[in-house]
């Protein structure tokens, strides 16, 4: 009699978490990363395998640090922001291909446009786990003394550009 | 003033639904032969609003009625006409009123094609569409009403959006709804046989060919969704796991169970709970799989304005369908009894392991598709889960599933010999091996794409020897028309999509395996290479329609120094909408595709061009088309028309409203 309401069970607690992700707002999520200084890494470039990039080399720089990969569809989404974004350059993106490989990563940058200074390669994942990536695309806002400043999860949007972005930016460059 | 006609209708629609869906299902309990024979003409009446109320909506877009917000949001006097009808159905509140209105085909259908069926099962039948027609009904009227109207007027509106303008997403969402809301026919028969305790053969059999048919549109549905977006999103890529794809894959995979579930039921009594179940569970991820692309708890490409009313409002409507009917299967199912018995080595006992596997295919599709909202819900953050985790679990399963469908038709009903089938189809398996490793040795392809193509030997063989089996086995000298037509439909069926399902696998392994693709920056006057097709840019051409402006290349194809091809790939900018689209210029052949699109034109003037050469492509379309060729051949099988109610069906069917409950030694 019992086994004939587990699929009433399992539907049960479906409904929960489908109820709960109604009410999430997926932008915000709190990190431990922020007022931290960002981790520091060495990684090659997505586009030249054989140099290399440390978020040391952009101290005095205010910059943004995407997570993107060509695997990953709500990057598609965000993509053209970001390069309307590069376009009024105000502060250099750095990307992170996440997870993903040289060619499909060089691909995608080809086929979508490029709106990174540079992308670093990060195949395992590793660097990504130092800044407690959960998944793609996340964006971090990173200070002049090299401190994450705010971070973002799921695409941004015109709107998070404007609203949130902008201002900490104007913020950021004034200090 | 005609916008408020369509209103009206949809409120009049709810109305007639609300009897639809309570007063026949009660007659039915009661015993009240009046309330039971309202269930037909209040269906209808019903479904006649509902297409008065399309119909509205289409003149409204026809004749560019701005005033309605819809209209506005979704058309553009620069638009042609034919994308203005469609354009109907390209937006939230046009696609609610599409599933509605595809609610009321069916209903209609079922209406008309049930004479057969004792009353009071098309009463409850009826009754339980009634119901789905309500929640609906009051979502469109609640929520997301298409003929809210905008005043004043704006002089134009936004347009379309652009990939929407395209053949084949005409015809998509109406094929994909079709499939989608065609499961609700084998729920209502499902529930209608819980409620009233009534499982047997011959339910399995008035159940089954809506099923394959409503399963047949939803592979249409699909192929043509992927289609599109092989030559629409400028790619060249087919499936992306993304989560609308997945919403209407896991109903395929559960259907593609059911449609097996329901042929055990029907010839042997056995599975009884399990069709049930699964009948119950392929319209549930049907309405799941609509809940996930209007609520917007899901980021996708499909990318839906989001509203959490009516995702709220959706959520409680699946609480109360999907949670009701799987209590009203846990309170009736045990009392259902489990039917024929069989051995461990049988027909069932290999149609019940595939039905398993397709079960838990779903079961990951829809986890891979959930994750990222589990994750989020528990405060883990939002996360996309792409092709990586869908191939290394997907994958797995189905090489099982190909092992078994082309011994399933070779074991015998109730016990089988297991000697006998090794026998009978060991010729078949040392042919696939023989050519699995052939392809290896020989044409140096990797182990995967290999054993994809020994699979995919493996059950085309079996299939075609399970074939040419049935066509010998008869008296000497029976025409050949006779040996054919002696097998049903039902099997010409299941033959015809078996193969579909070989010819499929063919496709994917060769494209995934040993396509290449070449992103290269041209000017006009360079060359690229994709396998060994030299492609050459010639020229390029500006072009100008209605409604978007643009850039038009020629490439022409060489092979060897012969011409293959000439390709036209376009960049378009459609200007209402302020967005580009890349329509992509593909030569089809039987054994590969060629494919060229146009990237970003570059600062210094050369441009991004992609290209591709794709092998045995076209058998993945063609595999998906057999595949549903196959499920129409079954529908129509000869069988599931008969006018005649069998002697044992009228028999039970008579003391019909008295509701027998069943005893389990009646079912045994």
């Amino acid at each position: 009699m019992k086994r004939y309401a587990i699929p009433l069970g399992i539907f049960a607690i479906l409904l929960v978490f489908l109820g709960v992700g109604l009410r999430l707002k997926p932008q915000e999520v709190p990190s431990p990363f922020i007022g931290k200084p960002a981790p520091a890494f060495t990684l090659t470039r997505l586009d030249a395998a054989d140099r290399t990039f440390s978020p040391q080399e952009m101290r005095g720089k205010v910059w943004l640090f995407n997570v993107w990969a060509s695997w990953c569809t709500s990057c598609r989404a965000e993509h053209p922001v970001l390069v309307d974004f590069a376009k009024q350059a105000t502060v250099p993106i750095v990307g992170l291909n996440y997870m993903d490989t040289r060619d499909e990563g060089g691909r995608w940058l080809d086929k979508f446009g490029n709106p990174y200074a540079l992308s670093v390669f990060d195949a395992d994942g590793k660097v990504g786990t130092d800044y407690g990536v959960y998944g793609v695309p996340e964006t971090f806002v990173i200070d002049r003394q090299g401190k994450i400043r705010l971070k973002l999860t799921g695409p941004v949007t015109p709107e998070i550009i404007q609203k949130t972005l902008l201002p900490l930016i104007r913020e950021l460059s004034h200090a | 003033m005609i916008p408020e006609l369509g209103n009206l209708a949809l409120i009049l629609a709810l109305c007639l639904a609300v009897l639809q869906g309570t007063l026949p299902l009660a007659g039915s309990l009661t015993g009240n032969a009046r309330w039971v024979a309202l269930a037909r003409p209040v269906a209808v009446g019903q479904a006649l609003f509902v297409t008065f109320a399309f119909a509205v909506l289409v003149h409204a877009f026809a004749v560019n009625d701005f005033s309605v917000a819809y209209v506005a949001a979704n058309s553009n006097t620069a638009l042609p006409l034919v994308y203005r009808i469609t354009a109907t159905w390209g937006g939230h509140e046009g696609s609610l009123l599409l599933w509605v209105q595809t609610l009321a085909l069916w209903t209609i259908a079922v209406a008309a094609f049930s004479r057969q069926l004792p009353r009071a099962t098309v009463a409850r039948v009826l009754a339980v569409l009634g119901l789905v027609a309500i929640g609906f009904l009051c979502f469109m009227l609640f929520t997301s009403n298409p003929f809210d109207r905008a005043l004043p007027a704006p002089p134009d509106g936004r347009d379309l959006n652009p990939l929407l303008q395209d053949v084949g997403m005409i015809v998509h969402p109406p094929l994909l709804y079709m499939g989608y809301v065609g499961f609700s026919v084998a729920f209502a028969f499902a529930i209608a046989a819980l409620v009233g305790g009534q499982l047997d053969a011959a339910w399995a059999r008035w159940a089954r060919p809506w099923t394959l048919v409503a399963w047949t549109f939803l592979t249409l549905g699909i192929f043509l969704g992927s289609f599109w977006a092989y030559y629409e999103l400028g790619w060249g890529g087919w499936w992306f796991w993304d989560a609308v794809e997945n919403a209407s894959f896991m109903p395929w995979l559960v259907g593609a169970a059911l449609i097996h579930s329901l042929a055990v039921t029907e010839k042997r009594g056995a599975f009884r709970n399990w069709t049930v179940l699964l009948a119950i569970l392929a319209f549930s991820l049907s309405l799941l799989g609509t809940f996930l692309v209007r609520s917007g708890v899901l980021t996708s490409v499909h990318a839906f304005a989001s509203d959490p009313r009516r995702g709220l409002f959706i959520l409680v409507f699946l609480a109360i369908v999907i949670g009701g009917s799987l209590a009203l299967y846990a309170w009736r199912a045990p009392t259902i009894g489990l039917g024929g018995r069989f051995a461990l080595f049988s027909r069932e006992s290999l149609l019940l392991v595939n039905n398993v596997l397709l079960l838990v295919a779903a079961a990951t599709v829809l986890l891979g598709t959930l994750y990222p909202l589990f994750l989020d819900a528990l405060g883990g953050g939002k996360i996309s889960v792409g092709p990586p985790y869908f191939e290394t679990v997907f994958v797995p399963l189905m090489i099982p599933v190909l092992a078994l469908i082309a011994v399933g038709p070779a074991v015998a009903w109730k016990s089988g010999s297991l000697r006998d089938v090794a026998v009978r189809l060991r010729p078949a398996a040392l042919l696939a091996a023989v050519l699995g490793a052939a392809a290896f040795l020989v044409l140096h392809v990797t182990p995967a794409v290999a054993l994809g193509l020994l699979l995919a030997a493996w059950t085309l063989i079996a299939t075609a020897q399970h074939l040419v089996r049935n066509l010998l086995h008869a008296p000497r000298g029976t025409p050949l028309v006779a040996r054919a037509t002696r097998q049903g439909a039902a099997w010409w069926g299941m033959v015809v999509a078996h193969a579909g399902v070989g010819i499929f696998v063919i496709g994917v392994t060769l494209v995934k395996g040993t396509e290449t693709a070449d992103d290269v920056s041209l000017r006009v006057g360079a060359t690229a290479l994709a396998g060994d097709y030299l492609f050459k840019f010639e020229s390029l051409e500006k072009i100008r329609a209605s409604n978007y402006v643009g850039a038009r290349g020629t490439f022409t194809v060489t092979r060897g120094g012969e011409r293959v091809a000439t390709l036209y790939p376009e960049k378009r900018f459609y200007t209402v909408q302020q967005m580009p689209t890349t329509e992509a210029a593909i030569d089809r052949g039987f054994a590969r595709d060629l494919y060229v699109s146009l990237g970003e034109l570059t600062k210094d003037g050369t441009w991004i061009v992609r290209v591709q050469h794709k092998p045995f492509m076209g058998w993945i379309w063609a595999g998906a088309l057999v595949i549903a060729a196959g499920g129409l051949l079954a529908a129509i099988d000869r069988r599931y028309r008969t006018r005649r109610v069998p002697a044992a069906d009228a028999a039970r069917a008579a003391p019909d409203i008295a509701i027998p409950v069943p005893s389990p030694s009646r079912s045994a």
